[in-house]
């Protein structure tokens, strides 16, 4: 976190540096200081965890439904593959610029490779390689026509590219190869991952300690635990990444590309580098997605990237936490938002599918207002997203 | 300011769900269905026998829209058979594509059971050119379709720079709206096209009211403001599910009688809204080159600050340049509904939005007739693509290969000038 004041070394930033060490007004457009943000960021995450685990146990009736549902989701193994997934995107749009409006498609990639390569007998491992591999051909194949040219261009060829794909895996003549439109149930490819446990089957309840969750997921704690666990790695990895030379240049490309450029820094190249790292962060949230589910190529589609990009902006974007933050308070937000109007509004003004869809609903709005009222999300700083593409 | 005309709809449309229909998901039960369909359309009331381990030996019977589908509860190979007794005269099975085996080895996954039956005009012997033909029929009338579409696309891009990714939910609420002034309160469909046009036009007039001119004003960057579009596609799309659910909106007039010239086959309605588009087309194509608020907004294109230094009121072109686009946008959507067989869904937008891009982005990023030319090409190239070889789907996979290898060696697009684009 302490990179992001060094980012922009305006002299109006150094400034403000000066005058108020150690003082922080809320009121500030600046936004606060680092070591600040993260402690917001703790602080937010401690207390959300401590009400909704509270609301858990103790609230009766639908109230605490609807928060075990909260509770649920946060810990997911499937919302900590969404926030890889999303770390990728940061790289692409809070660091680069890019506008990359197909990270399910990397996703999708990712956890075809690795689940048709187990289900025709491959090792996991070989898996794991040919859903990168994948990613990374792709990332290739859409970089190199768009990203000489404006952001729009890599924006409409990633969200298509995206789509087709799903069109592909989809195809009735490919059934049994990848399974078409009715994917691959996860039994095909879920074991030799579960296999590698030291949780026993991962079916433990909290021995009453936790809320009653009724988790239904396969071998749920040691899918989590490894899920979660990669979640920090990918978080580390981009910390580091981001203090390096190379993660200053991105910045740079994402404030003024032209000034990088006449520095003698090949821009195309960084780009592409940056689209395949973010692409590869893709594919591996794609693996850990399916694995507590199946492979399901309409589980993929164009809603998952636009929940990426609004769970991004909710945490804030060009930021290490935010993309982790954002994840689970999106999918925490949407059950409480479809658990509430379930029980508040009566059925017959809105039923049960139909407070999915007002969810969603939300979800879009949601994403309208961020960008026009908080564009730093929760963490972020407005500086770092003033920039156009 | 776009719930009213929606709220409108759902009063209309009931999310309706056949009685019938199963669903599989339960780990005891199973489901086979299917739709009986014609090249021409779907086909009512025709029984589809199954049969199936442990005497299994059921039959159904297709609904309104040709919908069909049995419950199972056991593993193994199921047959399922048109009773071809049941089929309407001049319709037939071909060859034996009248009985299809189905193996279920998996109770939660439900198999989708497709049958080959024709009208007695299909002849399976078509020639290669005459399907070559007949595609490149249905292509332009998708092209002109497209092009009502894409032309505001571009125009809104080439005025403001936007790429907007909610213009498709525009068209998906042309169709919507047609289907419920036409179809529910059975308005004459010429009076009906007029008032969903209209009311297409004022969302967009509401739409730049209330949401991109502040945007402009505050001067939020281009890139943000696209992610705002995006957002309002994904808001618009859920809310026509939360109207009309899982149903598909097809515009159904009475029994349009099917002429031929050659080898093509059409109605009445294929000619009208070809003939609509044609004259709509030329009419902004005219407005465009000879009005003086066509050249105002050309100007506005060209350069906005040197439009607005020479008095041109740059907001006014703009707020103009979003009204037509919804409203062209409207228009395509109700004939899209009206002619193209597969009808609406409630995200029939995505798979718009990518034909439109692609089209836009062929002819040009801003240029009103880069767009027409665009989306002919495009709308030619998906009809044509399954004549030589791509499977299903994959005919909109074509145009994509076409908008790469296109930005490739010409990124300004077919007519686009070249200049510096990144």
């Amino acid at each position: 976190m302490s990179t992001l004041s060094e980012s922009i070394p305006t002299p109006d930033a150094a400034q403000t540096g000066e005058t108020q060490a150690g003082v922080y007004d809320p009121n500030d457009p600046e936004g606060p200081p680092p070591e600040r943000r993260f402690l917001i960021a703790a602080t937010i995450f401690v207390a959300y965890f401590v009400v909704v685990l509270l609301a858990a146990k103790y609230a009766p009736g639908t109230a605490g439904n609807i928060a075990r549902g909260m509770l649920r989701e946060s810990i997911s193994a499937q919302t900590a593959a969404v926030a890889i997934a999303i770390i990728g995107l940061n790289i692409h749009f809070g660091y680069t610029g890019l506008l990359n409006m197909g990270q399910a498609g990397f996703m999708m990639l990712g956890a075809y490779g690795f689940s048709i390569s187990i289900w025709h007998g491959l090792p996991m491992v070989v898996g794991i390689l040919m859903g990168m591999l994948a990613a990374f051909v792709f990332a290739l194949i859409l970089g190199v026509p768009t990203l000489k040219l404006r952001g729009d261009y890599l924006a409409i060829v990633t969200i298509s590219a995206a789509e087709i794909l799903r069109y592909i895996g989809r195809l009735a003549r490919l059934e049994d190869f990848s399974g078409a439109a009715q994917g691959i149930p996860g039994s095909q490819y879920r074991e030799p991952f579960t296999n590698l446990s030291f949780f026993g089957d991962g079916t433990w309840d909290g021995g009453g300690w936790l809320p009653e969750l009724q988790l239904t997921g396969v071998n749920g704690w040691w899918v989590r635990f490894v899920a979660w666990l990669l979640v920090a790695v990918c978080c580390l990895l981009v910390f580091l990444l981001v203090r390096s030379p190379w993660g200053r240049l991105l910045r740079g490309i994402r404030e003024d590309e032209d000034a990088i450029r006449s520095l003698g820094k090949n821009v195309f190249a960084i780009k592409m580098q940056a689209l395949i790292i973010g692409g590869l962060f893709g594919a591996l949230g794609g693996m850990l997605y399916i694995l507590p589910a199946s492979m399901q190529p309409d589980a993929m589609g164009r809603s998952l990237t636009f929940f990426c990009w609004t769970a991004l902006l909710l945490g804030g974007a060009a930021t290490v936490f935010g993309p982790v933050m954002g994840a689970v308070l999106f999918f925490a937000l949407r059950i409480f938002i479809q658990g509430t109007s379930n029980a508040v509004v009566p059925d017959s003004v809105m039923n049960t599918s139909q407070a999915a869809q007002f969810a969603w609903i939300c979800v879009g709005v949601t994403l309208m207002l961020l960008v026009i009222f908080r564009p730093q999300g929760i963490l972020g700083d407005k500086r770092e997203l003033r920039f156009n593409v | 300011m776009l719930l009213v005309p929606l709220a409108l709809v759902a009063a209309g449309a009931s999310p309706a769900s056949a009685a019938e229909t199963c669903f599989a998901g339960s780990a005891e039960e199973g489901c086979i269905s299917g739709t009986i369909r014609t090249e021409v359309g779907v086909v009512p009331d025709v029984d589809v026998h199954v049969t199936g381990p442990g005497g299994f030996d059921e039959t159904a019977t297709s609904d309104d829209r040709g919908k069909w589908s049995v419950k199972v509860t056991e593993l193994g190979e199921y047959t399922a058979e048109v009773v071809t007794e049941t089929l309407p005269k001049n319709v037939g099975v071909t060859g034996n594509q009248g009985s299809v085996t189905v193996n279920i080895t998996n109770l939660t996954q439900g198999k989708a059971v497709t049958f080959g039956i024709r009208t007695g005009d299909y002849s399976d012997t078509v020639s290669r050119s005459d399907r070559v033909i007949r595609s490149m029929f249905s292509g332009l009338r998708l092209g002109l379709l497209l092009a009502l579409a894409s032309i505001g696309l571009s125009l809104i891009y080439g005025t403001t720079g936007l790429s907007n990714f909610a213009h498709a939910e525009q068209v998906t609420m042309g169709g919507m709206l047609g289907f419920l002034v036409v179809n529910k309160w059975g308005v004459n469909v010429w009076i009906g096209c007029f008032l969903v046009v209209l009311i297409c036009a004022s969302t967009g007039y509401l739409q730049d009211r209330g949401i991109w001119q502040p945007l402009r004003r505050r001067g939020l960057g281009l890139a943000q403001m696209m992610i705002v579009t995006i957002g309002l596609s994904l808001a618009l799309q859920y809310m026509y599910q939360y109207f009309i659910a899982a149903d598909t909106v097809k515009i159904v007039l009475s029994d349009p009688t099917p002429h031929s010239v050659g080898p093509v086959i059409f109605n009445a309605l294929d000619i009208a809204s070809m003939l609509v588009s044609i004259v709509v087309i030329s009419g902004v194509g005219y407005a465009l080159l000879r009005t003086r608020i066509g050249r105002a907004t050309r100007a506005v294109s060209d350069n906005p600050a040197l439009a607005s230094a020479s008095g041109i009121d740059v907001d006014k072109v703009i707020r103009l340049v979003w009204t037509v686009s919804a409203a062209l946008a409207g228009l395509s959507g109700i004939l899209y509904s009206l002619v193209i067989q597969h009808g609406m869904k409630w995200d029939s937008g995505l798979q718009i939005l990518l034909l439109l891009f692609a089209a836009v982005t062929l002819g040009g990023l801003g240029t009103a007739f880069g767009a027409l030319v665009g989306s002919l090409i495009i709308g030619l190239v998906v009809e044509l693509a399954p004549v030589f070889g791509a499977p299903g789907d994959l005919k909109y996979a074509s145009a994509l290969v076409i908008l790469i290898l296109l930005l490739m060696v010409r990124p300004q697009g077919l007519l686009g000038r070249a200049e510096r684009v990144g």
